[in-house]
């Protein structure tokens, strides 16, 4: 699979990456390159592999037990797999928003904080819980009850509240795992509109099962499906418009129009 | 003309049988009902027997009737007042005896008290009769009386009082607390939850949050401790006696801290014993507690680059501290109430001293209770009736506690 992109200008590359549970194949051969400072969706079917890939790329998938990988993922063209690499750090440097918002049951302030202060942040903490609350768009909501619980705040709020926690902690990439499907329609647009803001900054992968989604709100898209043994595989990479005006495979042309399963 | 949809073929209540769910729906609520009342009703009647047996009716003798002594009651006199009783009542010999052992007018009021009762007053209890007892038949009780015992007289006392419970231990049934009995009880329980708590909550986060299930090793210790929950508590007195009481018997005794004439039998084995027993259903409550943590929680904080302490710390067990503080209340009750490992590693029967620190020798509410129920005289009824009510306030207050505690976690966290 070849895309058409620059090469000088991808942040994170997977290599022939292969994804198990125990013996079970879930992802076979991926080849995808991330472009900085860009939104790329992953779409397909659900159990094609969507979340496993999205999860190997900050090594969340080190707490399945069973999971191991073929391949590498290359950030900045070091392979975050090698023995000397401290998934703590990946993760540092990869945030990532998952599926249910998932805040801490401490205040809005904490949440934001915690991650900060965790990882060594020294400077003015009010400052950065401000600007980050800012650039995830929840600050006017939420200024003046920065001590309240942050389970008191809707969903769409808490998602919010998610993104500016992963951004406290000043990561290049940040994952997102079908962040909206747990939310109301205008809580979906208001975190597709933040996504586009936070791109001049981070590069965003998103994983998702809406298409008018990907369409909307991404730069480039990947299609997965699966393939006869169940084990997930990338049909097809490119542009968004391309993939959902000109899909060149037939098995992408089949799932954007709805003639899938 | 509108039909009625409750009537349609398929839907109506007899084809769905739907009074005939309805019922059974009825019978299983009947039945939980009356296992809740059963329980109920058990609880009730063993408060019912306890309170009903703490104040009685006593038909007391007198060596000096203690109404002839003086025109006041004996509470009311002062220091002075007492000792002058004392003088004007016991021989000079044995007057002088008492003074020597410490200086009569430098006593407490309660302690001169104690003296004139013990010495002069010589009060001995020949029966007892129950609240119910007596509201059945009062009549019939003072004839019996009247006839069995013509010089003694019938009082009412409330076993339970203030005495009671700052008195230590002592072989006369109307003069006896359970002061020893109480403190043996409290120290051995800060000692258990000192060595249990630490020890069981860290073996739970090593079992939930580290160890690899699938390692058969791991597998053998959590079927262990599954099943060492079951075991009887005698078991766990044997193994106290031989590890704590014997083998340890330096450590335990406190020969090692220059603490001289020492056995093992000491409230430390006694506590060591208990932690041991309790160990296991509190790892089992924290492991419990700890897996109720949601692990979006953990992948909220691993996402932040925390690392697995960070993760357990700041998130785990903060989350699972009130079901750990559930699961330790839990075990703790239980070890307040054990009797038969503290017998094996040998609590006293008899003492009257308190406990000064973990090398006493000491004895325990439960211990006192059961040996207060084997004495044949009717008073130890009474008297085992007012301990069982100090050891269930006592266990309700530490209840209590426990729960303002753990609510305070909660609150904090919600
Ligand atoms: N923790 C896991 N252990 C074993 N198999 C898993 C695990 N997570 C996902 N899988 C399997 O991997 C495949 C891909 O799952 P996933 O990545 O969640 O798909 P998607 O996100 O595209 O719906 C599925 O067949 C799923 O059953
Ligand atoms: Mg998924």
């Amino acid at each position: 699979m070849t895309t058409q992109t620059n090469e000088n200008n991808i942040i994170i590359q997977a290599n022939d990456l292969s994804i198990y549970y125990g013996s079970f194949r879930a992802v076979k051969n991926v080849n995808l390159g991330i472009q900085r400072n860009k939104i790329t969706a992953i779409i397909g079917p659900s159990g094609c592999g969507k979340s496993t890939v999205l999860r190997a790329f900050n090594r969340m998938n080190d707490f399945v037990q069973s999971a191991h990988n073929d391949g590498k993922i290359l950030f900045h063209g070091q392979d975050i797999y090698a023995p000397e690499v401290d998934p703590v750090q990946v993760r540092q440097m990869i945030g990532m928003v998952f599926q249910k918002p998932n805040p801490f049951p401490k205040s809005i302030y904490e949440n934001i904080a915690w991650g900060a202060r965790i990882n060594g942040y020294k400077g003015n903490m009010d400052e950065l819980v401000e600007n980050t609350l800012q650039a995830a768009a929840l600050w006017d909501e939420v200024k003046d009850n920065l001590k309240k619980s942050a389970l008191a705040l809707s969903g769409g709020q808490q998602q919010r509240l998610c993104i500016a926690r992963a951004l406290a902690v000043k990561p290049e990439i940040i994952l997102m795992d079908e962040p909206c499907s747990a939310l109301d329609p205008i809580a979906t647009l208001k975190i597709e509109d933040l996504m586009r803001e936070l791109s001049v900054k981070y590069s965003i992968i998103i994983v998702t099962h809406n298409m008018q989604q990907a369409a909307r709100a991404s730069d480039l898209t990947a299609f997965f499906t699966m393939d006869e043994d169940r084990a997930g595989l990338m049909v097809e990479y490119g542009e968004t418009s391309q993939i959902f005006t000109r899909p060149k495979d037939k098995r992408t042309e089949d799932y954007i129009t709805g003639r899938f399963g | 003309m509108i039909s009625d949809p409750f009537a349609a073929t398929e839907h109506n209540r007899v084809a769905s049988g739907l009074s005939r769910r309805h019922r059974t729906g009825k019978i299983w609520q009947a039945i939980f009902f009356s296992a809740t009342v059963i329980g109920l009703v058990a609880l009730v009647a063993l408060l019912w027997t306890v309170l009903d047996k703490s104040f009685s009716y006593v038909a007391i003798e007198y060596k000096v009737d203690p109404a002839t002594l003086s025109s006041k009651p004996l509470q009311e006199l002062t220091n002075a007042e007492l000792v002058n009783l004392l003088e004007a009542n016991l021989s000079k010999n044995r007057f002088r005896t008492l003074d020597r052992k410490q200086t009569l007018t430098e006593r407490t009021h309660a302690d001169l008290l104690t003296l004139i009762y013990d010495n002069i007053v010589e009060p001995r209890a020949l029966a007892s009769y129950s609240m119910s007892q007596w509201i059945a038949s009062s009549q019939e009780i003072r004839a019996e009386v009247a006839e069995k015992y013509p010089d003694a007289k019938l009082e009412f006392r409330a076993w339970i009082n203030g005495d009671f419970l700052i008195d230590p231990l002592s072989g006369d049934p109307l003069l006896v607390g359970v002061r020893t009995a109480l403190m043996g009880s409290l120290f051995l329980i800060l000692i258990t939850i000192a060595v249990a708590f630490p020890v069981g909550v860290g073996s739970a986060i090593y079992l939930e949050e580290y160890a690899d299930k699938n390692k058969w090793y791991n597998r053998i210790i959590q079927t262990n401790i599954d099943n060492l929950a079951g075991v009887p508590s005698i078991v766990y007195g044997i193994l106290g006696l031989a590890i704590f009481v014997r083998t340890l018997a330096p450590l335990t005794s406190g020969a090692l801290f220059g603490n001289a004439d020492a056995n093992g039998r000491t409230i430390l084995s006694a506590g060591l014993t208990m932690a041991l027993l309790i160990l296991p259903v509190l790892i089992i409550n924290s492991q419990e507690a700890i897996r109720a943590v949601p692990n979006s929680l953990r992948q909220a904080s691993y996402g932040l680059g925390a690392t697995k302490w960070q993760t357990i710390w700041n998130h785990v067990l903060p989350q699972a501290l009130p079901g750990i503080l559930t699961g330790t209340i839990l075990a703790v009750s239980r070890a307040i109430g054990e009797t038969a490992p503290l017998i094996i590693v040998g609590a006293a029967t008899f003492i009257t001293s308190d406990p000064t620190g973990p090398f006493s020798k000491f004895t325990a509410l439960p211990i006192q209770i059961y040996n207060w129920t084997t004495r044949p005289q009717e008073v130890y009824r009474n008297i085992a009736a007012a301990g069982i009510l100090v050891l269930l306030i006592s266990l309700l207050t530490l209840n209590a506690a426990a729960i303002l505690l753990r609510n305070r976690f909660s609150r904090q966290h919600a």
